[in-house]
């Protein structure tokens, strides 16, 4: 297992928000082309940890990060174009965000902030992207209409799209199902399938179900800490190494 | 919860009685309130049109006051408004626009900025007259401006900005977060992200405040009056540019004072027009922002 390429290798990583430690030195390894499922109870530090991953953590004046995160062998907190950084993770809500802007301009955004203003290029990258998102067929005929006009299940899939359109490596979706009606969280889940061949997965959701459904290994956070990390089999099974993972997946705890 | 033996399950007891009864006194005051916010709004512009109407002519607005002003029209005073009100938001609109982006969407929280905020505020409670003085000292005196419109308008300028900063910030306010957080998460840095989401639909609030502060800078007289306004100024009829930015000028505010309380034996409805002028064009100002925001406000996208 440990022999496979590696996405993202964090070590040690602290963080803490005007003195409050939220994350308390985690240590983990992210494989390519996994999907890591990351399970555990609200304030587990599950958001935080991807907010350091791709530096929006920045935007944050009280927020104090040590640590090294490593993506393709990289110090995420040295790159100079934290821009690019960005580009290479999708990051998905949990509340869907369809921009005040047309379908199509959602998912052109990223490419256009990026310098790409040919437009045969960006209708390609826009048919690529909603088709990954499993949204092309339902919006192809009003690609000019408003993003924030479409159902809460749309604008997901269309957050989705828009997060696909930068051509990120890693793509990280932060208790998508949330707002989602259960029909279009199964789709969303059998888009992520279908796109973990690409690329590498990371899935933080509070229903533990999902995780099971989805990813290839699990991780349980609770409060800043990894409680266990392994194939997503051992942590459901009856036997996994501790026994709070064994009471939160059954939900006897958390 | 299960209804009292006897009686059906939804029947008039007498805590709903109370709840109507309360409804309908909330109700009534508040319908009383926004009657009452209408009543002097008419009566103030029936009674100045009723008062006003002997001399309310196009040839009052476009011509010259006459006779050591006791006759003809306004024409100076309201070319005089025009120029100290464009030229004062000329300089506070970009700068209080511009400032306030900064503000609320770069500048992090820290005591330095905590301080701008608070000197904004306060500014914006500053009295006009207190305004006034300053201009005085720094435009008229210090920047050796003189008497001119540049000083009366860099005045009204500095006077008008800290409220188009609160209003922008406001505005700006009204944009949800996570757009701008949707924005950073694809690799879109601030400025493209101002660009391409929060301009857009935060534009008619921001205008809304800067016209609404025309009407202010319309009808402030103190801070004009020590720096750049004069009691007369010969001008020829209907001039479009009677005045240089380092003269004095005439102005609308400042004519209706002259009128009231210097000029012995004036006509008695003349004021009145003056002021039928200085309100009619501060309610074309208003209904041109309200009509911009209306606009703005049909292409709002969420």
């Amino acid at each position: 297992m440990s022999d496979r390429p590696k996405a993202v290798e964090v070590e040690d990583l602290h963080l803490s928000y005007a003195g409050r430690e939220v994350l308390h030195g985690i240590s983990f390894d992210l494989y390519r082309n996994e999907i890591l499922g990351i399970i555990g109870p609200a304030q587990s530090g599950k958001s935080s940890l991807l907010r350091c991953l791709n530096r929006t953590i920045d935007f944050d004046t009280d927020a104090r990060v040590s640590g090294t995160i490593r993506l393709d062998g990289e110090d995420v907190r040295r790159v100079k174009d934290v821009f690019g950084l960005r580009r290479k993770i999708g990051m998905v809500a949990p509340l869907p965000v369809g921009l005040p802007m047309s379908i199509y301009d959602n998912v052109a955004f990223a490419p256009r902030a990026a310098g790409l203003r040919s437009r045969p290029t960006l209708d390609g990258i826009v048919e690529r992207c909603l088709r990954q998102a499993a949204l092309w067929d339902e919006v192809k005929d009003r690609l000019t209409s408003l993003g924030t006009a479409l159902s809460g299940g749309q604008q997901q899939r269309l957050t989705i799209a828009r997060a696909l359109s930068h051509e990120p490596e890693i793509l990280c979706l932060d208790e998508f199902s949330i707002a989602i009606d259960p029909v279009t969280t199964m789709r969303i889940e059998d888009v992520l399938r279908e796109l973990r061949r690409d690329i590498t997965i990371v899935l933080v959701t509070n229903l533990v179900q999902q995780a099971r459904r989805l990813a290839d290994r699990t991780m349980f956070l609770w409060k800043g800490e990894i409680v266990e990390l392994d194939a997503t089999a051992v942590i459901f099974s009856d036997t996994p190494a501790e026994r709070r993972t064994f009471e939160y997946v059954r939900g006897i705890f958390g | 919860m299960s209804a009292p033996p006897g009686s059906a399950l939804f029947s008039r007891t007498p805590h709903v009685a109370r709840t109507e009864r309360s409804e309908a006194i909330a109700r009534g005051v508040f319908f009383v309130m926004s009657v009452a916010m209408i009543v002097p709004l008419v009566a103030i512009v029936a009674y100045l049109i009723y008062r006003a109407a002997p001399s309310l002519s196009w040839e009052f607005l476009v011509d010259v006051p006459r006779k050591g002003m006791r006759e003809g029209g306004i024409w100076p005073a309201f070319v005089g408004t025009l120029y100290l009100v464009g030229s004062s938001l000329a300089v506070s609109a970009p700068i209080g626009v511009l400032a306030a982006i900064y503000l609320h969407e770069y500048a992090r929280d820290n005591w330095f900025n905590r301080i701008i905020n608070l000197a904004v505020i306060n500014l914006a409670g500053v009295p006009s007259i207190v305004h006034a003085l300053f201009g005085l000292g720094a435009f008229v005196y210090a920047a050796r401006f003189g008497y001119s419109i540049m000083a009366a308008s860099l005045t009204l300028a500095i006077m008008t900005l800290p409220v188009i900063i609160a209003s922008t910030r406001e505005a700006l306010a009204s944009v949800p977060m996570p757009f701008r957080v949707a924005c950073w998460n694809v690799g879109a840095s601030r400025w493209q992200t101002i660009q391409g989401v929060v301009l857009p639909n935060s534009i008619s609030g921001i205008l809304t405040g800067v016209i609404l502060q025309v009407s202010r800078a319309a009808g402030e007289t103190a801070p004009i009056m020590f720096t750049g306004a004069v009691f007369f100024k010969a001008v020829q009829r209907g001039d479009l540019f009677p005045y240089g930015l380092s003269e004095q000028c005439m102005a609308l505010s400042m004519h209706l004072y002259t009128l009231s309380t210097q000029v012995p034996n004036v006509r008695e409805s003349i004021p009145y027009a003056t002021a039928v002028v200085l309100l009619g064009s501060v309610l074309m100002v208003n209904a041109t922002a309200i009509a911009l925001r209306v606009w703005l406000r049909n292409r709002k996208k969420w």
